[in-house]
């Protein structure tokens, strides 16, 4: 034990054995959650469960399901394979050590789960709550979104003959991944107008939603929504009272007022009147808005978009709401107006707002245990003795641990260096999950700096077989080696070749990851210079990359091997052309590959069409996850 | 890469038997699956032949590692051993010694093992004798060198040095630009 350690707890007890599936990290049976069996379970068991970590949401409350996680497709290997298939399974994972989001709880120690349950309870409660009301009570049509992030599709590819047609595809479960704890919102949106108070009262109450307590939170909900409704209606009113003079030049003067009063009468919520473009240039000369007003702006945009119908102004088109927002999202957030609306035009309004919310929040610490060395409880066990507060992560994985808090630099612990354990996002287990490379079988990782897939990799192989580690970035090698050497891998091939030119060197895998170089707009949390400085040519120049390394990636798998036969594509950006156009690519140019499910229960099924471009209905098989 | 010549095996397997004597022969002749010495750019790597095989395509600009890194030749052509061999090392060593919690950090940052820190060691350990560090749990730490035999050890005062620091896991850390 360090010297600095305080020992704030007396000895744990010994963690409980979690179960463990023989050789397949994630099944389908793993943390399943239907959007059924979570409403019919039990208030105070789920509870108990949330407590220790994110709360699942019910997915039938919420509009939709966010966490996607593909389907390995491990039952595939499994059965005697008519034709020999290669399955390319694509993700799109959050790439990234440090974040760690949507796991499920986990049965486990008694000891951690009491531990855990005072930090969690507060933050779950938000999280869950704010759902409950949003659909039964109010007029959004877009559920509150707990997920923040979107990953990119997750697929799998099947390079295979025909016969493969007949394979029962996984079915795709719909599950809900569990949420960081999710910030006090700078925007409140609709949705936060139910979930704001009733947050500490109505989480042990939430049992099933029954048509009592519909109508009761019905009530309580609108009143709330009235009363708050007023108190923006007053604001907006002395705002405007004030800018009106400075305005006497603008046309609008009478619109305003007529507006106010007209709308204001009705229902007392429609204060807010759309800028229109003068008034903007004005405020941009003026050096740009001040941050409350842009706030006010924006939770009004989002409500009046929210049913545009009943609230927008007369005579204001859709597109000057949107326009608006988007530019108050830039200059709020800090994004380039180009990115802005490329993200915004991803999800409807309201989760819009939520992922820019959620993308300013840093996500959980995880690490990931490596069971060449050690087992997950044994590394709790030390690391709870050193000092680290930490829970195991959840269901569908056997090797996650999320740390709360930690009076040691977790980065630097002798059980660290002694390579027990690795700092991994929990998202970036999932291509590995999908993947599910065998013991004795020759696997790829085309992008692989600087280490964790890999090493995870190896782990499963459990140092047979052979796995080449291949970066474009020499200096990055250097940090792969030393991770694959810390962390004992014996049977990795360290190289440094363009992706690209695989499988020129060499081909004939049984299975090969590639966790394509993205423009990152799916792990801003951690990196925030993504934010400025991507632009409209990044974004060819990256989805042309990708689309040659997914090609050379198929032909380096080889399609009659025994054991595998299968391409895992992830990414850890959301935006579309990163990730299902990409898909669709290689689904057209290689006839010979299909798409399978992933074998991961969460997450999102990616788009099949978007703006005008349609891909393949295969593409539903894909998985969008929220990850940290 | 290229497989060792004589001088080279000679010097590598020298250095090993400092650590772990006759269970040489176990890294050699394994019975699961064959292993062999490569050499890439100085780095001598220790890799089971098939995953070698595959690698033989790999061009020799473009390798970086392969399998385990065993230490590296200096430029003046002597041996040296690398923290990444501590794996084997472990398994195999013939002497081994064991710091107690509190010496656990200074080891890590380089120091020498002092009397105070030393929780067991094996006995009638020679002079000079490559040894492997532990911690009482059992976790290698690293290797080094001893200072004194066992039984000059207890006489010593425990601001002593007990065994010289070659290479420790905190290396990963602290030499991460050089280590590759």
């Amino acid at each position: 034990m360090g010297r600095r350690a305080k020992n704030k707890q007396g000895d744990p007890s010994p963690l409980l054995e979690v179960q463990e599936n023989a050789g397949r990290p994630s099944q389908k049976k793993l943390g399943k959650r239907k959007a059924d069996d979570v409403e019919t379970t039990k208030r105070p068991a789920k509870k108990a469960r949330e407590s220790e970590g994110k709360p699942p949401k019910p997915s039938a409350l919420k509009g939709k399901e966010k966490s996607s996680v593909k389907v390995a497709t491990k039952a595939k290997p499994t059965k005697p394979k008519p034709a020999k298939q290669k399955q390319a399974r694509f993700e799109d994972e959050d790439e990234g050590a440090g974040s760690s989001e949507g796991w499920e709880d986990v049965e486990d120690d008694e000891g951690l789960k009491a531990q855990a349950k005072s930090l969690f309870h507060n933050s779950d409660d938000e999280d869950f709550v704010g759902f409950e009301g949003d659909l039964n009570d109010l007029d959004m049509d877009e559920a509150d979104q707990d997920d923040d992030m979107f990953r990119g599709p997750v697929q799998e590819l099947d390079l295979g003959s025909d016969d493969d047609e007949d394979e029962p595809e996984l079915p795709v479960k719909g599950k809900k991944s569990k949420q960081h704890e999710r910030p006090t919102k700078i925007i409140p949106t609709g949705s936060d107008a139910s979930s704001d108070d009733s947050d500490e009262d109505e989480d042990d109450e939430d049992g099933p939603i029954t048509i009592k307590n519909m109508e009761a939170r019905s009530r309580a909900l609108d009143a709330r929504a009235a009363r708050e409704a007023e108190l923006d209606a007053e604001e907006m009113r002395q705002a405007e009272l004030a800018g009106e003079a400075s305005d006497d030049d603008l046309a609008d003067v009478d619109d305003v007022d007529m507006d106010e009063e007209g709308e204001g009468g009705e229902e007392g919520e429609e204060g807010f009147v759309l800028p229109t473009a003068e008034e903007l240039e004005e405020e941009k000369t003026r050096g740009g808005p001040d941050v409350h007003t842009v706030q006010r702006r924006m939770r009004e945009c989002v409500r009046v978009l929210g049913n545009f119908k009943r609230y927008a102004a007369k005579g204001r088109s859709r597109s000057e709401y949107v326009q608006t927002l988007i530019s108050d999202i830039a200059s709020y957030y800090g994004y380039n107006e180009f990115l802005a609306e490329k993200l915004f035009q991803l999800f409807p309004v309201a989760e819009a707002i939520e992922f820019f919310e959620a993308n300013e929040v840093p996500r959980p610490v995880t690490i990931r245990t490596n069971t060449l060395r050690t087992r997950r409880r044994d590394l709790a066990q030390a690391l709870i003795n050193r000092g680290v507060n930490l829970e195991p992560i959840g269901k569908w994985t056997n090797v996650g641990l999320q740390v709360f808090e930690s009076s040691v630099p977790i980065g630097a612990t002798p059980e660290y260096l002694a390579g027990h354990y690795m700092l991994q996002a929990a998202s970036s287990f999932l291509p590995v999950i999908a993947l599910a490379p065998q013991p004795g079988e020759r696997v790829l990782d085309m992008a692989s700096a600087p280490g964790g897939k890999t090493t995870h990799m190896a782990a499963l192989m459990q140092n047979t077989g052979v796995v080449f580690a291949n970066d474009a970035n020499k200096a990055r090698t250097k940090s792969l080696t030393a991770n694959v050497h810390r962390l004992g891998c014996k049977n990795v091939v360290v190289c440094s070749y363009d992706g690209r030119e695989f499988p020129k060197v060499i081909g004939g895998f049984d299975r090969v990851l590639l966790d394509a170089p993205c423009s990152g707009t799916g792990v801003i949390s951690k990196d925030a210079s993504v934010k400025t400085n991507k632009s409209e040519r990044d974004f060819t120049l990256l989805s042309h990359l990708q689309k040659q390394l997914i090609l050379c990636a198929i032909d380096s798998v080889q399609a009659d091997s025994k054991t595998g036969g299968y391409l895992v594509y992830s990414t850890c950006s959301v935006t579309v052309d990163e990730n299902e156009a990409v898909v669709d690519y290689a689904l057209r140019k290689r006839p010979n590959v299909k798409l399978v499910d992933t074998g991961l229960e969460f997450g999102r099924p990616g788009f099949t069409s978007y703006r005008g471009k349609t891909f393949s209905d295969k593409l539903s098989l894909t998985r969008r996850s929220s990850g940290a | 890469m290229r497989p060792l010549t004589e001088e080279e095996s000679k010097a590598v397997f020298a250095k090993l038997a400092n650590y772990i004597g006759k269970n040489i022969v176990h890294l050699i002749d394994r019975q699961d699956e064959p292993h062999c010495f490569r050499l890439q750019k100085d780095r001598v790597f220790y890799v089971s032949e098939s995953s070698m095989r595959l690698a033989i395509s790999v061009a020799r600009p473009n390798l970086v590692s392969l399998g385990t890194c065993f230490g590296k030749f200096t430029k003046s052509g002597k041996f040296k051993l690398h923290i990444t061999a501590l794996d084997y090392l472990a398994q195999y060593a013939k002497y081994k010694v064991w710091i107690k919690p509190n010496g656990e950090m200074p080891f890590l940052y380089g120091n020498h093992v002092l009397k105070a820190h030393l929780g067991r060691i094996t006995e009638d350990t020679p002079e000079h004798q490559g040894v492997v560090v532990f911690s009482m749990n059992d976790i290698p730490l690293g290797f080094g060198v001893t200072a004194r035999s066992t039984v000059d050890t207890r006489k010593l005062d425990p601001t002593a040095i007990i065994v010289f620091h070659q290479a420790d896991v905190g290396e990963y850390l602290r030499d991460e630009e050089t280590l590759f």
